[in-house]
């Protein structure tokens, strides 16, 4: 391998890493409370609301059906108006965090309705406000299991910034399509698919560690 | 209406349940009423509505018809504002313990000062006091899954005390614990009814909860109040068949034929000392056969209870209870 391609190769890990690293923050800020909102909506919980949990619901998973190559391409007018452009890492970020976000809102819900009913109750019977419970009883009893949960997007969100290569963002995808691919370089291929399969099990494993030393039962 | 030292008031209460058109009754016009300072149990097979019943009492179940007043209040006429308030004055210890798994065992006691929005230092102060009262307070730090089942409802209970509440509700609070541990915890509900005169509803399946702790008691049989009463009456002389059920011997008797009538008869610490089955046999010179003897506590005195087999021609079998009766005893027939 040339020194450039080398070069290129530590670049493309840095984007990788600054793509998956903010599109998970920010995928995180707006699916972290439509989770909460999806699970305290639902029929018979602390503030059950068909219409809300209905469409919130339906927008959610419509916008998880769309495959992500689709909702790239979909997304480049919406990008463009966020970033001034629609190539490159920063513009890859919008669409990574537009397809993250439905994952992290029901990922979220599944782990919140694994708390107990019955720490509810009891909250609920201290004379708690639903907000309250929400943020003292259900969230920390969760904590757990929303790290797990965190660990699984984050290195979704890496594999999706991959493909975010196709459409002119940057990273190893990038790398490994136009050496690896369209060039035939398949050392180039190789490496970023071996960088890119250890990234995802570090994130994994470093998610599963947290959620462990977390977890208290 | 109520004087000042009813905590609770029920009249009329009825809870249906609504399901996807099927209808489930589990409570049925019952009235009654908690006085201040007293521990009240509320006792019943599985699935006689006795769960339902406590869940009315903090409104954590809206009742269908009739009204739970709370100390003059009826409760269903509260805002959901006003409800959370008076929530904080009913505190609640529940089978399952219900603690926060991933918080410590102080983090747990200190919940409910932090709904009502005491101060950090403050709180901390609180439930350190309370894990003394429950005899935990070198455990603060670990956490509920370290702990044992009798541990985990001690800290349950000075969670439930932290906030100074006027009544302490418990939901089967024993019944996931070992007979020992649940001697221990009702020894502790005891000392906290006598020293700072909580008022405690207790909610179980068990007589020997009620007999060991409980003033007075309700007994609920499908939906329906079936008796309510001081502890000792009820178990002297209890009047209805789910009363009966609960308070007679639960070992098989044996009568020796098939029409023979049984009575049972319970006798207080006094009347224990006479040797009235002999002094029977030396008066009326008519032999009963002892089925089932035992002795307990309830309320703090000693009670004996026996089955008897009465004897054969129905004149002796007169004879027999006429006795019992003269002897102030409590008698009770038993159905075979």
């Amino acid at each position: 391998m040339s020194d450039y391609i080398v070069e290129a190769i530590k670049n493309g890990v840095f984007e990788t890493l600054k793509m998956t690293a903010y599109a998970s923050l920010y995928a995180y800020i707006v699916g972290l409370p439509l989770g909460v909102i999806l699970y305290a909506t639902a029929s018979g919980r602390l503030l059950a609301n068909r219409p809300v949990n209905v469409i919130i619901g339906a927008i959610v998973d419509v916008m998880r059906s769309l495959p992500f190559l689709i909702l790239l391409v979909l997304l480049i007018p919406f990008t463009r108006f966020v970033t001034g452009s629609s190539i490159g890492t920063t513009a890859a970020i919008v669409p990574l965090t537009v397809g993250a976000i439905p994952i992290v809102a029901r990922m979220v819900e599944a782990s919140l309705c694994e708390v107990q009913p019955g720490i509810i109750e009891a909250a609920t019977s201290m004379g708690a406000s639903p907000l309250h419970i929400i943020i003292h009883f259900i969230l920390p009893e969760a904590a757990p299991s929303l790290l797990q949960g965190a660990a699984i997007n984050v290195a979704t969100v890496l594999g999706y910034s991959a493909m975010a290569g196709v459409i002119g963002g940057g990273g190893l995808g990038a790398i490994a399509l136009q050496y690896g691919y369209y060039r035939y370089q398949k050392d180039v291929l190789w490496t970023t698919v071996i960088l890119l399969v250890i990234m995802v099990m570090v994130i994994q494993q470093t998610g599963g560690l947290l959620a462990k030393f977390r977890r208290k039962s | 209406m109520s004087d000042a030292t009813t905590v609770y008031e029920l009249t009329n209460v009825s809870k249906t349940y609504r399901n996807e058109g099927k209808d489930f009754t589990a409570l049925r016009d019952v009235s009654f009423s908690i006085r201040e300072g007293e521990i009240f149990g509320i006792i019943g097979m599985s699935g006689a509505g006795k769960s339902t019943l406590v869940r009315t009492l903090n409104r954590l179940t809206d009742v269908t018809s009739g009204s739970v007043r709370y100390f003059g209040r009826d409760l269903a006429e509260l805002s959901s504002r006003e409800l959370r308030k008076v929530r904080r004055s009913m505190a609640m210890i529940f089978q399952g313990f219900n603690l926060l798994q991933q918080r410590t065992v102080i983090k747990n006691v200190e919940q409910p000062l932090r709904i009502a929005g005491v101060p950090r230092g403050e709180r901390r102060e609180i439930a350190r006091k309370m894990l003394e009262i429950v005899g935990l307070s070198e455990k603060e730090k670990e956490y509920p899954a370290r702990l044992s089942g009798g541990q985990r409802q001690r800290v349950a209970i000075a969670r439930a005390l932290a906030a100074d509440p006027k009544v302490l509700l418990c939901d089967e609070a024993t019944s996931a614990l070992d007979p020992k541990i649940t001697g221990e915890i009702l020894e502790l509900l005891a000392k906290i009814n006598r020293e700072r005169k909580l008022t405690i509803v207790i909610i179980t399946h068990e007589m020997s909860v009620v007999e060991r702790i409980c003033h007075r008691v309700a007994i609920i049989d499908d939906g329906y109040l079936a008796e309510v009463g001081d502890v000792a009456e009820v178990f002297r002389s209890p009047k209805t068949r789910a009363a009966k059920k609960l308070v007679f011997p639960s070992n098989p008797y044996d009568p020796s034929e098939k029409d023979s009538r049984l009575l049972r008869i319970a006798f207080d610490g006094l009347s224990a000392k006479e040797p009235f089955i002999a002094d029977l046999v030396a008066t009326t010179g008519l032999k009963v056969n002892i089925l089932s003897a035992n002795t307990k506590s309830v309320g703090g005195v000693g009670y004996g209870q026996m089955v008897l087999e009465l004897p054969k021609g129905e004149a002796d079998r007169e004879a027999v209870i006429a006795y019992f009766k003269r002897k102030g005893l409590a008698i009770s027939e038993v159905e075979t």
